[in-house]
């Protein structure tokens, strides 16, 4: 059950003090510890003064899901429990948000797929709840491991979608990611990815703010949308769809609706912008003419192999996507001015993060786009598969 | 000479703890003042199948995920890695750089010929070493295959202290960050398991403090070199 009741004006259920989205982000202490992704995103919510969260069972989310399920033993999470399978989850999730409460979960994988109705249900609701997808193959052949083909699957949900490249990202960002999904200007839900194993499994050194201070409450009364009531948006549609009417006015209010849920993830641009530090970063020299365009841990690989190539001489530069909708389209045309070689190394076969970059740049960059190199199946990329490829491009046929 | 990080690579069976391993010596390199990580990687998890685990070690901040697919040390926690097959590489020692390292748990040498010559001609030093007895012998049971093994690792490293270990093993098994908050019920059960908790984490860090010795006398004996920076302070 929610404790609402049991808050005060300065602290929540659990005694922690409540304090804004930036003291926490960028101003409280912080604390080196040594942690999991899955471990960190306990963290996080811990933080968060969640009210529910929906769970089920699957690697590599499972340890996050469990838990997340812990920190409600231990009174920080308002109500947890299980669904039925993904799809149960997701529409759980939906009505805990519907009815005004801050809500988390978490899917890898097949888990997502077969959620997958719920995603575009939560857009046109404008629900701001938060999933973190820690991203693993998709079927068939079964596989378990990270590739992030699952991450182009929701591209058009008309959810916003971040991109965490390591378990500190995975910290900062979901905390973040409650404050600007919660915006009244923008109120759609947020997709928090991170690659599974790389991040859910990965231990490494982490800054962590003290866990006595926590976000303040989601306030449902700030909703573009009233929380569920059946004679307004978004209980309105579903008790009564217009498309039930089969008139004219059902068709203009679905489109209009579509392009204002894509238009209030356009408008998320500015709070990412500050609680993020900016949609995209970019390490490495200022005056490359290689530049590898990454998300998640295709930018771990390439800072690597950036660090290599300074080594041979060959100055280049990783400029990492951390919003991948709304698509920092702006800012990657200004990072890429005078590059001559774009290379987008991918964790999927598809490319998907190609297309988008290539979508983005055509007839505005001069620059030679390469789609690789591509791992998938769970395939690691060595720092020395990106070497390869960049020596290829500009040595041909000299090899590494 | 000595490298600015280096990449340890740990295939063993299910059950045997090489996921515990990466975690304690990833842990016990962040005490000791490295940048270090540490992540697994396994299937279907059930015992005896195949998983592995990772650990990255450096006074450089390390940003390489996943498989080690180019390791400077490869520690075989089970014969069966190498007799049937049961790792993400084959032969075991793929990818192995120069002057790396290799400690097999095994009671008898299970390298062919050509593996010899393979390794010899990249100056890789192979300790085979039977730790599961090992284990037994020091800690009474062979739970503690993964402690003799990370002991050895430390050994060879030498440039992180016991008391670092020390700490990593404790971290691991006291949980001493997971517990706060509404936790009272969680604590009392702790406290009552607490001194088969005590015995248990002596008899871990008696192994692998063993492990340690026994393996700085083999590096004497055998030459290998300091193959890691120690860490700047």
């Amino acid at each position: 059950m929610s404790k609402r009741s049991d808050m005060t004006n300065t602290h929540n259920w659990s005694g922690q003090k409540l304090v804004s989205t930036d003291y926490l982000l960028f101003e409280a202490p912080r604390e080196k510890h040594f942690m999991t992704g899955s471990e960190v995103l306990k963290e996080a919510m811990k933080r968060c003064t969640v009210d529910a969260s929906v769970s089920y069972p699957i690697t590599p989310q499972s340890e996050a899901a469990h838990l997340i399920g812990e920190l409600w033993a231990e009174g920080y999470v308002g109500t947890y429990f299980r669904g039925e399978n993904e799809f149960g989850v997701m529409s759980e999730v939906a009505g805990c948000a519907m009815a005004g409460a801050r809500t988390v979960t978490t899917t890898s994988g097949p888990g997502t797929l077969r959620a997958m109705e719920n995603f575009a249900q939560w857009s046109g609701t404008r629900i701001p709840c938060q999933l973190i997808l820690m991203a693993r193959g998709i079927n068939s052949p079964l596989t378990i491991q990270p590739d992030n083909l699952e991450v182009s699957y929701m591209l058009e949900t008309g959810c916003m979608i971040w991109y965490a490249e390591n378990v500190q990202e995975l910290f900062d960002m979901s905390i973040a990611a409650f404050t600007v999904a919660e915006k009244p200007d923008v109120h759609v839900p947020i997709i928090t990815v991170v690659d599974g194993f790389f991040v859910s499994h990965t231990r490494e050194a982490v800054m962590l703010p003290a866990d006595d201070i926590a976000l303040e409450p989601y306030d449902p009364y700030k909703a573009p949308l009233p929380p569920i009531d059946s004679e307004t948006p978004p209980g309105r549609f579903l008790r009564d769809p217009f498309v039930m009417k089969s008139n004219y006015i059902s068709y203009a209010t679905h489109a209009s609706w579509q392009w204002e849920v894509r238009s209030a993830v356009e408008r998320s641009r500015p709070y990412a912008e500050h609680y993020l530090k900016g949609l995209i970063h970019i390490t490495g020299e200022d005056d490359a003419e290689i530049a590898f365009v990454t998300c998640g841990t295709a930018s771990n690989q390439a800072k690597e192999a950036h660090r290599e190539l300074m080594k041979l001489g060959i100055k280049t530069k990783v400029i990492k996507l951390r919003t991948i909708r709304p698509f920092p389209a702006k800012e990657l045309l200004e990072a890429v001015q005078g590059i001559k070689h774009i290379f987008v190394p991918e964790f999927n076969v598809v490319g998907w993060l190609e297309k988008e970059v290539r979508k983005e740049l055509y007839n505005k960059c001069e620059a030679d786009i390469v789609g690789g190199p591509r791992v998938a199946g769970g395939m690691s990329m060595p720092a020395e598969a990106i070497i390869a490829e960049v020596m290829e491009k500009i040595n041909p046929g000299k090899g590494a | 000479m000595a490298k600015d990080s280096i990449k340890i690579r740990m295939p063993g069976l299910g059950g045997q703890g090489a996921v515990t391993a990466a975690h304690i010596a990833a842990t016990a390199a962040d005490t000791e003042g490295y940048y270090a990580v540490s992540n697994p990687f396994f299937g279907a998890e059930k015992r005896m199948a195949p998983s592995e685990s990772y650990a990255r070690i450096g006074t450089v901040p390390i940003y390489d995920r996943g498989e080690v697919i180019y390791p400077d040390i490869v520690m075989i926690f089970h014969p069966q890695v190498i007799t049937m097959g049961k790792s993400y590489t084959m032969p075991f020692y793929a990818g192995i750089k120069e002057n790396g390292l290799v400690i097999i748990n095994s009671d008898r040498d299970l390298l062919t010929d050509d593996d010899k010559k393979t390794l010899s001609d990249l100056n890789v030093k192979v300790l085979t070493k039977d730790f599961t007895q090992f284990a037994i012998d020091m800690a009474g049971t062979e739970l503690a295959t993964n402690m003799a093994m990370l002991g050895a690792l430390f050994g060879a490293l030498g440039t992180v202290s016991k008391p670092a270990i020390e700490e990593g093993i404790k971290d691991r098994f006291l949980k001493k960050y997971t517990a706060s908050g509404g936790t009272a019920t969680l604590d009392s059960v702790i406290e009552k398991k607490f001194k088969k908790k005590q015995e248990l984490i002596q008899k871990n860090l008696d192994t692998a403090s063993a492990a340690f010795d026994l393996t700085v006398e083999w590096c004497k004996e055998v030459g290998f070199e300091q193959i890691l920076e120690s860490p700047k302070k």
